[in-house]
């Protein structure tokens, strides 16, 4: 519970850091904080190998992807104007409030099932829980969901081919 | 919460993208912790894939975003309105 609020705590600050930095290059470096702990929460769920896969696929591809692009875009109009002095009615647009009313009702959702006591957590067996493991996960993954396994490697061509198409330079 | 935040608030891209990436990133986080809370492996699998989407979206993403900022040389969405009727 302590290594908990601990980390939840980080994760929260560094979410903040990254919506509230003025540079685009800020922002990813809190985002690589924000997955850094994620991974750790995942290690203290019993989710061993989705650990590692976190820190190798978020902290170590995604986030670099997105420095690389900034490098590529360079930084001299990177930070970005936030529409200052805009009044409320034109900024609530309804998409914004579809979002917002979505989040309100994630939110009180979860704060209901807390409240309710439908959300506390399972005591007892947690400690036999040794699944999350390699072995556990290819278990499954490689035996019952070896068909959307499959769809994956589908689905990461198309995105590849897409993103090659997408950036070419047009000669 | 900071997540939806960004996105609503923040004009840039960039930073709507990473937003989109920690909202991905919540609901694994809420996977991983109902798998451990009803002690099924069903939903670690389901974060697996839900890392494979968001790895290329981003890829797909990046691209679209390098090829605005190569056309009209901006990151701010508002300047992106060509579909706007």
């Amino acid at each position: 519970m302590f290594l908990f609020v601990i980390f939840s705590a980080i994760a929260i600050v560094a979410a903040l850091g990254v919506i509230l930095s003025r540079k685009p290059v800020y922002s990813a470096l809190f985002l690589l904080l924000n997955f850094g702990t994620l991974a750790a929460m995942y290690i203290m769920l019993q989710a061993q190998f989705l650990a590692m896969v976190q820190v190798i696929v978020y902290a170590g591809a995604i986030v670099v992807l997105f420095l690389f692009v900034m490098m590529l875009i360079g930084g001299g109009e990177l930070s970005d104007s936030r529409d200052k002095g805009a009044s409320l009615r034109g900024w609530l647009t309804w998409p914004r409030v579809t979002a917002l009313g979505l989040s309100a009702l994630l939110v009180g959702g979860l704060t209901y099932g807390l409240i309710a006591g439908t959300l506390a957590p399972i005591q007892g067996s947690a400690v036999a829980f040794g699944a999350g493991t390699i072995e556990a996960i290819a278990g499954v993954l490689y035996t019952e969901y070896v068909l959307p396994f499959e769809l994956t490697s589908l689905l990461l061509l198309v995105g590849m081919i897409g993103a090659v198409v997408l950036a070419r330079r047009e000669a | 919460m900071p997540e939806r935040t960004g996105v609503l608030i923040r004009r840039n891209v960039l930073i709507i993208f990473m937003s989109v990436e920690m909202m991905l990133n919540a609901v694994n986080l809420s996977f991983v912790a109902l798998a451990y809370h009803f002690m099924d492996l069903n939903g670690q699998i389901f974060v697996l894939m839900v890392m494979v989407v968001a790895a290329a979206e981003v890829a797909v993403g990046l691209a679209i975003v390098m090829t605005i900022v190569r056309r009209k040389d901006t990151t701010n969405i508002e300047d992106v309105n060509l579909l706007k009727g």
